[in-house]
């Protein structure tokens, strides 16, 4: 430990913590722009200037270790006047119509700039060059807001390990931005929107569907419905300033109805429904591999998160067999909703709109994807994320927080507690065990409340086993085994993981991969901020949520088993081969 | 730098990008794996190719699984390297604060003129092209242009065409 001393006041910090570290420790705010959590500090911004006595110039709190006997000060006159001259040459060159700008009231650089009390802007400069990326489906880049702190190149390349975003060019004509400051569709940016989600502008941001939407809500011609992903359930709230991990799912639905969707449905359902197609094809894998001696592609990855297919198609081709077939509960449910429900209330597919709300950017990508028309009408029509559902909300003047409690409608918004933690990584994992363990044993799985501890929780690679005891006679082969599963999240954690089965270093039988740290509800298009903490209050929020419900498996759900009767008939069967299922293709990175 | 890195584009008959590609692992093949490599390889490719093409730095992206957005941002960042062909002369003048002072904006407008190329082109003949330097470390004999590897001191705005000519006529024995 190291004595060191803050605005006067004593404090002690471990060795190798940085002023920054052991302010924030102490209670005392040192603003950032550039500061990432567990990422090596790169001193960019230059907004944590602080005078240490002795010390020639000011130095980046973000970057300079404690040592003993160091006097520090973060409020004095020199250090609130470096730090507003640093805000205000980053205004000078910043496209700063904070009006109109996607991230009004909601943006770092303008928080800090009232923060510090900034009246003019000193400097009259050149402005940035405005270039507007909006080539790809997910997510749309705005140069002039740029104010090249960098996050977006550390999470893209480090913590996603895609490396789709780097500096180009040198000095002020620097862009962030892929190669040559090319379009983003012109490189291999698998669309998960980390890069919005950490933007402290309005440089990155997703591609808006809300005008789409309420058009469909206004013509008279359609029926407009919306699922919501369980992610979006524990973090809402947050667009109207509860905490981090509320849940609102009542007050969601019904606000979902006052904004004039006809049903208000929940990709819970899908999830459900995932599950008993994607526990299926893992059991018939496992059949085909230990009883009939066939070489079937093993472990089967899981495929409801689009950036890990992106990612999958991109960067490991060779694993593109090993993805489990299913399309994502997004897309099951809009080709469900465009065939069976459309069926059910007589309306025709192209008359039936179907909305869904994503924590996510990619799946503005995933329902635009050739192969997503299997309903014979485009399944998804439009995808909004949580911040532009809060948004929709906001615009329509629904005093949300005051709003009562309400249920989603049958049949596609009935779910069981497994569908609600497809939210947080380890939940799709644990959500199969409990219904493959069951259908393979006739009993629960065997392990407190239903949760699979060793695959819950922030660590990037989890692994578990699970050996097989007293299987019925159909799944008898499988007695005495131990299936080997694993969970990723966040990219890089799962390109770890890649490497290690691709280098005969580990063998599972099953895995999961999420794209985003800490899974959906780390998604791209969740409230911002999202760090640990936050990850972590929202995670608990949803395990709440899958507790509180009486049916926590997701063959019990018996709007799931409504449908195999009504409509598709078995899991695998062709109808659901159809409509539930579908493949990949190679992409070329370079 | 390396033995084999005096080319400079001025062989006679020009590779095409398939038969630079072809040569890639012979030339930087050892830096691959170095940490820090990617630097010294781009310079021994620019060196001997005179340009970084396209498909030479998506290849050299995949070779040392650097994105290539990050090969691209270091391309970019340097004025050394070019992504598109250059002339046999290479023409830099510097706009470094002495050589500034003492009249290198003059003698860019000069050369600019001469050449009826702008920053960053390279003339239609394919003999000249044209960058600024900040700073050759020559500052005490500012203004300073180099071309190729010789450095000329305290030229003059109207010697500038003279200077030039003398590239032209000593390569190919004829005025451009």
């Amino acid at each position: 430990m190291r004595k060191l001393i803050i605005n006067g006041k004593p404090i002690e910090a471990p060795d190798g913590a940085t002023i920054l570290d052991a302010a924030k420790h102490a209670g005392i705010r040192i603003p950032t722009l550039c500061f990432l959590e567990n990422r090596e500090p790169i001193g960019a911004c230059r907004v944590c200037l602080v005078e240490v006595t002795g010390a020639r110039t000011l130095l980046s709190a973000c970057s300079t270790p404690v040592s003993e006997g160091m006097e520090v000060k973060t409020n004095s006159p020199r250090v609130r006047a470096a730090r507003k001259q640093v805000v205000e040459l980053l205004l000078s060159e910043h496209d700063g119509n904070c009006p109109v700008c996607d991230r009004n009231q909601d943006c770092e650089l303008q928080n800090l700039a009232s923060e510090l009390g900034i009246r003019e802007i000193a400097y009259e400069g050149e402005k940035a060059k405005a270039r507007i990326d909006d080539s790809t489906p997910a997510l749309v880049r705005d140069n002039s807001k740029c104010i090249k702190c960098r996050r977006c190149v550390t999470v893209c390349s480090e913590m996603q390990g895609v490396g789709a975003l780097y500096p180009q060019g040198r000095g002020f004509d620097t862009m962030i931005g892929p190669a040559f400051t090319l379009d983003l569709d012109g490189v291999a940016c698998v669309q998960c929107g980390q890069c919005a989600a950490i933007c402290p502008v309005g440089a990155i941001s997703e591609k808006s569907h809300i005008e789409s939407v309420w058009k469909a809500l206004e013509d008279p011609t359609k029926t407009v419905v919306v699922q919501t992903a369980p992610a979006i359930r524990a973090a809402l709230g947050e667009c109207f300033d509860c905490e981090p991990g509320t849940l609102v799912t009542g007050k969601m639905t019904t606000a979902l109805r006052e904004l004039g969707f006809d049903a208000v449905f929940d990709t819970d359902f899908a999830a459900d429904l995932t599950i008993m197609e994607e526990g299926t094809e893992l059991l018939t894998r496992l059949k085909k591999a230990l009883v009939d001696g066939e070489e079937v592609p093993l472990p089967m990855f899981t495929s409801c998160s689009p950036g890990w297919i992106n990612f999958a198609e991109y960067y490991y081709p060779q694993f593109l067999p090993n993805l489990s077939t299913c399309k994502s509960p997004q897309q099951m449910f809009g080709a469900v909703a465009k065939t069976y429900y459309a069926q059910k209330i007589g309306v025709k597919p192209d008359d039936l709109i179907v909305v869904s709300v994503m924590p996510c950017t990619a799946k503005k990508f995933e329902c635009g994807r050739e192969e997503m028309n299997d309903s014979g009408a485009r399944d998804v029509d439009y995808v909004l994320t949580t911040r532009e559902i809060g948004r929709m909300i906001k615009e329509a003047g629904i005093d949300f927080m005051s709003l009562e409690d309400s249920k989603m409608d049958a049949p596609m918004g009935l779910s069981s507690g497994a569908a609600d933690i497809f939210a947080n990584t380890g939940g799709v994992m644990e959500a199969a065990l409990r219904t493959a363990y069951e259908i393979v044993t006739g009993r629960s799985l065997p392990m407190e409340n239903l949760h699979v501890k060793p695959v819950a929780g922030l660590e990037g690679i989890k692994e578990a086993s699970i050996k097989i005891e007293g299987a019925v006679s159909d799944w008898s082969f499988l007695e005495g085994v131990t299936v080997n599963v694993a969970v990723a999240h966040g990219l890089g954690n799962a390109r770890r993981l890649l490497e290690r089965i691709k280098n005969g270093e580990k063998s599972y039988h099953f895995v999961e991969i999420m794209t985003c740290p800490g899974g959906c509800i780390g998604g791209g298009g969740q409230p911002r901020f999202t760090d640990d903490s936050v990850r972590l209050k929202r995670i608990n929020a949803i395990y709440a949520e899958d507790e509180g419900k009486t049916v926590r498996k997701s063959h019990e759900n018996e709007a799931v088993q409504q449908l195999y009767k009504e409509f598709l008939g078995a899991p695998l069967g062709e109808k659901s081969h159809h409509l539930l299922h579908t493949h990949y293709h190679e992409k070329d990175v370079v | 730098m390396v033995e084999n890195a005096t080319c400079n584009c001025a062989c006679s008959e020009e590779l095409t990008e398939e038969e630079m590609i072809l040569q890639l692992d012979e030339l930087i093949g050892e830096y691959q794996n170095k940490p820090g490599g990617l630097i010294p390889a781009l310079q021994i490719v620019q060196s001997r190719f005179g340009y970084l093409p396209e498909s030479v730095l998506k290849k050299i992206s995949r070779d040392f699984g650097k994105p290539y957005s990050e090969v691209a941002g270091v391309v970019s960042f340097y004025s050394f390297f070019s992504t598109v062909p250059r002339g046999k002369n290479m023409v830099r003048v510097c706009l470094g604060t002495a050589c500034y002072v003492r009249g290198g904006k003059e003698v860019l407008a000069s050369v600019k003129k001469e050449l009826g190329i702008d920053v960053g082109e390279t003339t239609e003949n394919r003999q000249f092209s044209l960058d600024v330097g900040r700073c050759f470390g020559a500052c005490g004999l500012a203004p300073v242009i180099m071309v190729n590897d010789d450095v000329h001191q305290r030229v003059k705005p109207s010697k500038i065409g003279e200077l030039l000519r003398a590239y032209a006529i000593s390569e190919e024995g004829v005025t451009q």
